[in-house]
């Protein structure tokens, strides 16, 4: 059988999603944000949920989702994301919202709107990107750097005299009452995008079930600012971030 | 049990050449150009070893700017 006998409509298993716009997203080649980018869209399509979810975009890298995904969409001021949410999600109960922040956006500048939206039980989804570094900015240390890690503001290694402890949010979070469903999860293999997509999927049904907040925290990369391949930045994220951020659920009501 | 055998289309133009689908395919179907490049400059992906392609879309499924497509047949 030729390759062109193959190359029908009828034998077409796996596609781009329509959600996700055809421009080229400005993202670094291997960029964990595209990888999620386009299992969110998968998700939306799926859910049959076009025409009511509502996505809050964060400051960061992730600042232009709004115009990749093509769902109705929102920009928040740096790190209130999950304020701009919940004032949507209060006002149009019925829509499914959600929030796509980084770690920079999510753990630091925004870390008292996240806490305290997820202490409320607000019904939406965080979906919360943690590439240790604050990639758009070029490659600071962020809150969520590991031990040792070396960045543009940390060249010798992040150190704890001087820097503090690496901040695992999501357990935070799990602490809390007002979270129904906090988990830890990666997009470097095709068993793990898969997990992660069921992972927002179970994420958007609690937040429609008036369930309470959901914290999908997915672990990427970013080489560029980790100065890495796309290739070699994964093995790099199995070797060293899964061990201070072990994948899987942390909280399931 | 049923055989089956893929086939992938990229989008040249989409892609950045960052090698996920290539270390990521388990029967080394992909490889990156090694000279020619897309009108960004990125050696883009292409099948270089299309007969062992069994539509399994591992690499349709990590690829960050979705730009391969993936088609199945089964063989009778």
């Amino acid at each position: 059988m030729e390759v062109n006998d193959i190359i029908k409509p009828e034998n077409l298993v796996y596609h781009k999603p329509a959600l996700l716009k055809d421009c080229t997203m400005h993202y670094c080649p291997g960029c964990s944000h595209s990888t999620v980018h386009k299992i969110v869209c998968e998700v939306i399509e799926e859910m049959g949920a076009t025409e009511y979810a509502i996505g809050v975009a964060p400051v960061g890298c992730a600042v232009f989702a709004y115009n990749y995904i093509d769902v109705d969409m929102s920009e928040a001021a740096h790190g209130r994301a999950p304020a701009v949410a919940t004032a949507i999600k209060r006002l149009q109960p019925d829509k499914l919202v959600f929030t796509y922040q980084g770690d920079g956006d999510l753990a630091a500048i925004g870390t008292c709107e996240t806490i305290h939206a997820a202490n409320r039980g607000e019904n939406i989804t965080i979906i919360f990107i943690n590439n240790a570094i604050y990639g758009m900015t070029g490659g600071q240390m962020a809150p969520t750097t590991l031990l040792g890690q070396k960045t543009a503001t940390t060249p010798y290694g992040r150190r704890v005299d001087l820097n503090g402890y690496p901040l695992a949010i999501s357990n935070l979070l799990a602490q809390l009452d007002g979270t129904c469903f906090v988990t830890r999860q990666s997009v470097h293999s095709p068993a793990a995008v898969r997990k992660a997509k069921a992972a927002i999927r179970k994420a958007f049904e609690n937040s429609m079930a008036r369930k309470g907040t959901s914290v999908v925290e997915i672990i990427g990369t970013c080489n560029s600012g980790w100065k890495l391949s796309p290739v070699d930045a994964n093995n790099w994220m199995e070797e060293h971030m899964f061990e201070k951020y072990p994948i899987g659920d942390l909280k399931n009501v | 049990m049923a055989k089956f055998k893929g086939a992938v289309v990229i989008d040249e133009e989409r892609c950045k050449g960052c090698n996920i689908c290539v270390a990521t395919c388990p029967f080394k179907v992909l490889a990156l150009q090694k000279k020619e490049v897309n009108n960004k400059g990125y050696h883009y992906a292409y099948m270089e070893n299309p007969d062992a392609c069994t539509g399994c879309t591992s690499c349709g499924t990590v690829c960050p700017d979705a730009c391969i497509e993936v088609y199945r047949a089964k063989i009778d």
